[in-house]
């Protein structure tokens, strides 16, 4: 006998983010999925970015990594509430362990959160977990042909960071065939070239943020 | 390896399917997976059959359909199979582009017994 079934497979997983999604809306807070491969420099955008905002903006991280709590110490130094996912070897959070962790933070405080993703560009691209957007770190020293190799992390984020630039004339990587290659994919993406060691180009992605922030609070239209 | 999860929510969705059609065993799988997934289709069957041991899927045959990526442009209506990854109209080069197929992750039907 055939039956028809016809269901798709994240199904589950994305009522779980919906349901989040919804939370978040109701308490007015822009909920950020970082991505990008290890080493891309997701940890230190997010030291930046939480220095340079931590006075206009109330911020909380989630930090998910496969086993340790390395980067979750890094960003508790900075004095804002972190919560640590390890995911136990997995490759990914799903919209479940965002769920179970969210007790934790007080939500009736919160601007943003910022959820930084196992390092990873293949697998959690697939994972809705309840946020507004999704943004992707790309590093110069990965070199350009990831955004064709990996097409669907960049077509997913809504701002791509393509960091360390002040490495570029130390590698061959062809920033404008990269930008290119990611604009093909994603058209009309936000594309913010920065360097976390220099600070070139951080003014731009805070300002980003913020805006972000204002969108979600109605406070500025789109 | 996130086919493990991808594995996990097939079997949820078939051992649930087979359950309310009172099926004894699960002879066949039937996937869509579309091309602009992440999806490799031998680490999914890999996962998919260490998961389903002494289930009624234990033998279940997964077979795999992959779905070319297909875009729409909202400007012109042209409908095209997106190569290179490239969401640009190849006739009026609007970057309006509607996906149309590519992005499946469905379980189609099942064959029971
Ligand atoms: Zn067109």
């Amino acid at each position: 006998m055939q039956i028809k079934v016809m269901t798709n497979i994240l199904e589950r997983n994305d009522q779980v983010a919906a349901a989040l999604q919804e939370r978040f809306k109701k308490a007015g807070i822009l909920v950020i999925n970082l991505l990008g491969s290890p080493g891309c420099g997701k940890t230190s955008l997010l030291e930046k970015t939480i220095k340079a905002l931590k006075e206009t903006l109330s911020i909380a991280v989630i930090e998910g990594d496969l086993f340790t709590a390395k980067d979750a110490e890094r960003i508790e130094e900075h004095g804002v509430p972190v919560v640590q996912i390890n995911t136990g070897g997995g490759c990914h959070l799903d919209a479940n362990m965002i769920h179970d962790v969210l007790d934790c933070l007080d939500l009736g405080v919160l601007d943003m959160i910022v959820i930084e993703n196992v390092g990873n560009l293949v697998c959690p691209a697939e994972f809705n977990i309840g946020e507004d957007c999704k943004v992707t770190v790309l590093s110069i020293t990965e070199g350009d042909d990831k955004p064709l190799k990996y097409p669907l992390i960049f077509k997913q984020a809504s701002a791509v960071i393509l960091n360390k630039v002040d490495l570029l004339p130390y590698t061959n990587f062809d920033l404008k065939a990269a930008e290119k290659d990611i604009t093909a994919i994603h058209p009309g993406v936000t594309l913010l070239p920065v360097s976390c060691q220099t600070g070139e180009g951080l003014e731009v992605w805070f300002n980003w943020l913020i805006k972000q922030v204002q969108i979600k609070k109605g406070k500025e239209s789109k | 390896m996130h086919e493990m999860s991808i594995a996990q929510g097939i079997l949820d969705i078939v051992l649930k399917t087979a359950a309310e059609h009172n099926a004894v065993k699960i002879s066949c799988i039937k996937l869509l997976i579309g091309q602009m997934t992440q999806v490799e289709p031998e680490s999914l069957k890999f996962g998919f059959a260490a998961l389903a041991a002494n289930t009624i899927a234990d033998s279940a045959v997964v077979d795999i359909t992959i779905i070319p990526l297909v875009g729409k442009c909202n400007s012109c209506g042209q409908q095209f199979t997106v190569e290179r990854y490239s969401f640009l109209c190849p006739l009026c080069h609007s970057a309006n582009i509607l996906v149309v197929s590519g992005r499946e992750l469905a379980v189609d039907y099942l064959e029971v017994e």
